[in-house]
């Protein structure tokens, strides 16, 4: 009984949010709403102003570096939270053994 | 006719919205918090097929000036270089997740659900 | 694990994949790839020689003072470039109205810094990779 309407629900969801798509000018074309003119400023002055011929590291590298900048600061950040909650306890824990012993 | 000729026209986000559906049925009916951690990652794919459906361009070329493609049709490279950002912050959620699963295994010797629930409560009514 | 067959072509095939890595990253500029996914080749090939050959070795290897310094060396390498350009010409990450060399469009030696921030963030995706790998599994032995 709760699958089934787990099911009907998650039915309902797909088609709710197809309506959603359907009404979205979605068509892959050059008069799409998303290739605006920051898209055609980057295809055009992009091997100009930056010299590298691939356009999505001249922008990742260039025209939005600072955006990637923190992108590795994310994984700096991963690492730093993973540390410190994988090593720094279980240290502890060893010690408070061995004092137990 | 129609509805399917809209089908086929948006293939590509009906099967991110898709992923995504299955990835949230994944979080919402599995206990094991590992398979959670495995339907966050699907959830997340699916956003990601269907952020970078939306650069297509019918016809067009990958967006590298060479030689070969002067005055060719380019896809929209904006997507691509957004969802690079959004992998990194999925790659580092699903590490720091499994660590704290591995404490949580560590500390109440199961990584169930339900069980978690249950000796959680335990704990506190003894306490 | 102890599979001759396994062992032999883990040692085989580790450099291909490396030097494939350090391509996809050199060509960024050039062709699909980038620091971040040839950073990602990199550390799975040091994944593969943690899961055939055991962590004892694979720390030899890759030590944690080695992984401390080059998880800092890509960050610091991306930021000095910065610093380069703020000095040059006022503002944070320029590239090449601070006199980076633009080279010729299409070749290796193009594209001012961005071949040195690529390098930079291959170092530092590789070295993430392999060192959050390495915390997991040593936990999962314990």
């Amino acid at each position: 009984m709760k699958k089934i309407i787990i099911w009907i629900l998650f039915i309902a969801l797909f088609l709710i949010l197809s309506i959603g798509i359907f009404d979205m000018p979605t068509s892959p074309t050059l008069d799409a709403p998303s290739y605006n003119e920051t898209i055609h400023y980057y295809l055009e002055n992009g091997v100009n102003e930056t010299g590298a011929i691939n356009i999505v590291t001249a922008v990742i590298t260039d025209y939005r570096g600072f955006d990637t900048l923190g992108e590795t600061i994310v994984l700096f950040a991963a690492i730093v939270a993973v540390s410190s909650v994988l090593r720094i306890p279980s240290k502890k824990n060893e010690e408070e053994a061995q004092k137990h012993e | 006719m129609i509805i399917l000729q809209k089908i086929l026209e948006n293939i590509n986000y009906l099967g991110g919205i898709a992923l995504f559906l299955i990835g949230l049925h994944t979080v919402v009916t599995h206990s094991n918090l590992i398979k959670r951690i495995i339907g966050l990652n699907i959830m997340g794919t699916g956003v990601f097929l269907f952020f970078v459906a939306i650069g297509n361009v019918t016809g067009g070329e990958p967006p590298i000036m060479t030689e070969d493609n002067i005055g060719a049709i380019f896809i929209n490279p904006l997507p691509s270089v957004l969802i690079l950002t959004g992998i990194v912050v999925v790659v580092s959620m699903t590490v720091y997740s499994l660590s704290l699963v591995i404490r949580i295994f560590e500390t109440y010797g199961t990584i169930d659900q339900k069980e978690l629930t249950r000796l959680i409560s335990e704990q506190n009514n003894h306490d | 694990m102890n599979d001759t067959i396994l062992k032999s072509i883990t040692r085989i095939i580790v450099p291909f994949i490396q030097v494939y890595g350090v391509f996809i990253i050199l060509h960024g500029h050039l062709s699909p790839g980038g620091g971040f996914s040839g950073g990602a080749l990199i550390g799975t090939s040091l994944i593969l020689f943690t899961l055939v050959f055991g962590v004892k070795k694979a720390k030899v290897k890759f030590s944690e003072r080695v992984a401390e310094i080059s998880g800092s060396a890509g960050i610091i390498i991306y930021v000095l470039v910065g610093i380069v350009g703020l000095v040059l010409a006022g503002s944070f990450l320029t590239n090449i109205e601070a006199g980076f060399p633009a080279g010729v469009a299409g070749t290796l030696m193009s594209a001012g810094m961005i071949p040195i921030i690529m390098i930079g963030i291959g170092i530092k995706v590789a070295s993430t990779m392999i060192t959050l790998f390495h915390t997991l599994v040593e936990e999962e032995v314990r």
